[in-house]
């Protein structure tokens, strides 16, 4: 075999093994930091199974958007929660067996299921967007994205502008005691309300 | 030896069973069960893409591109409730949550 046939292999089973390896550390890590740490290893071997698939936009896509924000935010938000979380653990160990059997069971089932799964025969003619072989990844999935699913586009835009309103209106609050600007006072002040003509007498200053 | 879809899709179910896993190991705490459906959503995506790349459809793409934007959304919300109730709660425990109950 020669070196361009075993690469890919190798850095398939590097990827996935550190994938899911971190997948696991996330669930099992003493400490929420960590976890978001590990998820955030396995968010770039999930990206490096992208590249090998062949989707560098959606690879690019998970590494900018869920690295470089929402994992950030998770970071912020573990740390700045002041939360005893080793009470949170406790009985971690008793829930440990039902968790494990049930997930055997379904990684058992869909292993099944992916082992039955095959390939129709007449699957290639019945492709929505056939992937140009021409042109690059990004700009043909840009070519369906704005295209065929320019409505769909605008939803998911739509989807985050709710989001983001209502993530701020949710932490948003009034405190009391801060002093602020008030711009509407401010330009409503008179001159009657703001300066007093006091008579000082010599010699005695202002009282 | 050459890599085919299932290898894609096993590791996919793997991890989406690390997530189902991860919500009932880490019953009393949110940001971990927020973390497990993250991850869940993870290995969706790897799922469509793999679909997509290897039946040579774009629409895998185009949909895993959409399951991220709602995931980031979620993401967002989730974290702004969470920080909400920590503030009238001054805790995060899952069984603390009961004020809805009635």
């Amino acid at each position: 075999m020669t070196a361009a046939e075993v690469l890919p292999v190798l850095a398939f089973y590097l990827f996935s093994g550190v994938a899911v390896t971190s997948g696991l550390m996330v669930v099992v890590a003493r400490n929420p930091v960590r976890s978001v740490l590990w998820l955030i290893l396995a968010f770039f071997s999930a990206a490096g199974l992208f590249v090998l698939l062949g989707a560098e936009f959606l690879a690019m896509l998970l590494l900018i958007v869920y690295v470089g924000a929402v994992m950030v935010l998770f970071l912020f938000v573990v740390m700045m929660l002041d939360v005893d979380f080793a009470e949170l653990r406790q009985g971690m160990s008793e829930y440990l067996p039902l968790g494990a059997t049930i997930g055997l069971v379904l990684l058992v089932q869909i292993l099944f299921g992916v082992g039955a799964w095959f390939a129709s025969e007449s699957a290639p003619t019945l492709r929505v967007q056939p992937a140009p072989s021409d042109v690059q990844n990004t700009a043909a999935l840009g070519n369906v994205l704005y295209d065929d699913y320019a409505y769909l586009f605008q939803a998911s835009g739509l989807i985050l502008l709710v989001a983001m309103i209502g993530a701020i209106v949710l932490t948003l609050r009034e405190r009391e005691g801060v002093k602020k600007q008030s711009i509407v006072g401010q330009m409503h002040r008179t001159r009657e309300e703001s300066i007093a003509v006091v008579d000082v007498k010599p010699g005695q200053g202002i009282n | 030896m050459a890599i085919g879809l299932e290898h894609y899709l096993t590791v996919a179910a793997i991890m989406f069973v690390t997530g189902v896993f991860g919500i009932f190991l880490n019953r009393k705490n949110v940001i971990i069960i927020l973390m497990s459906i993250e991850l869940m959503l993870l290995a969706i995506n790897i799922n469509l893409v793999a679909f997509s790349s290897y039946l040579g459809d774009l629409t895998g793409q185009v949909f895993a591109l959409f399951i991220l934007t709602v995931a980031a959304a979620e993401a967002a919300i989730g974290l702004a409730i969470l920080v909400c109730f920590f503030r009238n709660r001054g805790s995060i425990a899952v069984e603390d949550i009961n004020m809805m109950k009635g």
